[in-house]
């Protein structure tokens, strides 16, 4: 072990002075600190200290029953989410003409630490008009087994297309499937997760 | 060959309906003592214990039996086979004869014949009791020790400087009893009690007894054959299966068992308090009554305590219970010849 120690980290010829040195000579030095202890109670007191603790200890116990569980029964109750809860991501249209608020410019994609997101652009044409602006995104995917919900892509789209929603129930049988399409993110999600209220 | 002297001879039908009664009402309420001491341990600390399988988890015993049984039998290779298949038997089987001893009800008149409501009234009660609670030992020394691991041994050795020391005074604790009443018989001192229930005059001896009766049945605060902190699982660490699931039905009957007695003993049995007469069937209700409720006290007690270290296990046992179930029994039998 001490052949590991560089020289220049121990202090001069320390390996061979250490080792010679007895264990019992170690002094602890002004760290040691005295534990004062109450007097010890005598046999009846002592009996009847723990007589009442234990008591006390009972009384405790019998009274969680009459406050009931706290236990949320999570497939049937779930705990409200705030509103800046950062869930699954939702892409977004105008709801007036039903266009596409995403214009494929990746920013997201760029901001992303985990590096989730794929954007392919395309360009609009009249006859096929997909989005607001001059392009838009042909395939949007975000793997959201990588995705660490950080909510960099809502601060990075300037145009606020993508938004995190509030569902976190994404649990799923394979990995690919985890992979969530453009369709998939611009369906209206499923509310799953209740709102909390403002105050709540 | 007489094994026990009984004021009266049953018919051998009679028996052997009875051993089957008591029989399946042993193995029936063991679940109900499981899903009650899940369920009341999670309100106590404030969830709700098993809810899932069946109608408010009542059947979870049933499914976490089935899921025990369906399991492959094995054993590590340094175990000794033999004893290590046989060792829960001992414990499943001690913790079962012992419950034929509780009695459930005075003796009835039922097809016209003398039927007690008791598997057997031996004339020799505690001690019977005490013998078997000795040989249950066994179970658990040899499933420790034949396990081959080091931590089942230290459960095992542990178990077994437990059980002596508190049978000790688990036993004095009911010499006292056994001196005001004058009898042996179970019966008979359920009888002696139409006055007054034991649990007044003797109330330190109800006191060690119950307190013994932890250690003996290996409940918490004194469940330090188990200790799963320290020993992972303690006798049982190397069981699992079948052979798992009767320790753990063997615990739990012995916790009824030890109810039992202490209703027995100490609370009157199937009498009722305030001169109440009811008909001979309600009898065995009101044993099981007493029964869930000191079985109640076993499960708030597991929730309430936490384990004590081994060596306030043993001070405890000696220096403390020890010299006052002696004190009692000497009080006892003082007060006993001054007052005949």
């Amino acid at each position: 072990m001490s052949d590991e120690i560089p020289e220049a980290e121990t202090s001069a010829p320390a390996p061979t002075a250490t080792a010679t040195l007895p264990l019992t000579a170690w002094s602890p030095g002004e760290d040691v600190i005295e534990v004062q202890r109450p007097p010890a109670p005598g046999a009846a007191r002592g009996a009847w200290r723990t007589f009442v603790e234990t008591a006390r200890g009972l009384k405790t116990t019998f009274g969680r029953i009459a406050e009931g569980p706290n236990t949320i029964q999570y497939p049937e109750e779930k705990v409200p989410v705030y509103p800046r809860f950062r869930g699954r991501h939702k892409l977004h249209r105008f709801e007036d003409t039903g266009l596409e608020k995403c214009v494929g410019c990746s920013l997201c994609a760029a901001a992303c630490p985990a590096d989730c997101i794929r954007v392919v652009a395309a360009e609009n044409t009249p006859e096929n008009r997909v989005s607001a602006g001059e392009r838009y995104a042909a395939v949007y995917e975000i793997n959201l087994s990588r995705c660490i919900f950080c909510g960099y892509c809502e601060v990075a789209c300037p145009f606020d297309a993508i938004t995190m929603g509030h569902d976190y129930e994404l649990s799923d049988y394979d990995r690919t499937d985890l992979i969530f399409t453009k369709e998939m993110l611009l369906a209206e999600p499923l509310e799953r997760t209740p709102l909390r209220n403002e105050g709540e | 060959m007489t094994l026990a002297v009984v004021g009266y001879y049953e018919a051998w039908w009679i028996q052997i309906l009875k051993a089957i009664v008591i029989f399946a009402v042993a193995l029936q309420l063991v679940p109900v003592v499981l899903i009650a001491e899940r369920k009341i341990m999670g309100r106590m600390q404030g969830r709700y214990g098993p809810n899932r399988v069946g109608p408010y988890g009542a059947l979870q015993p049933l499914a976490d039996i089935l899921k025990l049984l369906t399991k492959e039998q094995f054993r590590p290779a340094t175990s000794v086979g033999f004893l290590f298949a046989v060792a829960p038997l001992i414990s499943i089987l001690t913790a079962v004869a012992a419950f034929a001893i509780i009695p459930f009800g005075d003796v009835q008149h039922i097809f016209g014949e003398r039927v007690g409501l008791y598997g057997v009234d031996v004339s020799i009660g505690p001690l019977y009791l005490f013998a078997f609670g000795a040989v249950a030992f066994y179970g658990i020394m040899l499933g420790g020790w034949s396990s081959g691991s080091k931590y089942s041994f230290l459960g095992a050795m542990r178990g077994a400087a437990q059980l002596i020391s508190y049978e000790v005074s688990q036993g004095l604790a009911l010499v006292g009893v056994i001196m005001t009443a004058q009898t042996l018989s179970l019966t008979g001192i359920v009888t002696a009690q139409k006055g007054m229930w034991y649990v007044v005059p003797q109330f330190v001896g109800f006191l060690i007894f119950l307190t013994a009766s932890f250690a003996e049945t290996n409940r918490a605060p004194f469940d330090l054959t188990e200790a799963d902190a320290e020993l992972v699982g303690g006798y049982n660490t190397e069981y699992g299966g079948g052979r798992f699931a009767s320790y753990y039905f063997a615990e739990y009957l012995n916790v009824l068992v030890v109810s039992g007695i202490v209703t027995t003993v100490f609370l009157g049995g199937w009498l009722l308090p305030f001169g109440i007469h009811p008909p001979g069937w309600v009898d065995p209700f009101v044993v099981l009554f007493k029964m869930s409720l000191i079985t109640f006290f076993f499960i708030w007690v597991r929730a309430t305590l936490p384990r004590l270290r081994y060596d306030q296990l043993m001070s405890f046992g000696w220096k403390v219970l020890l010299p006052l179930a002696t004190l009692n029994t000497l009080v006892t039998a003082i007060l006993v010849v001054v007052t005949h």
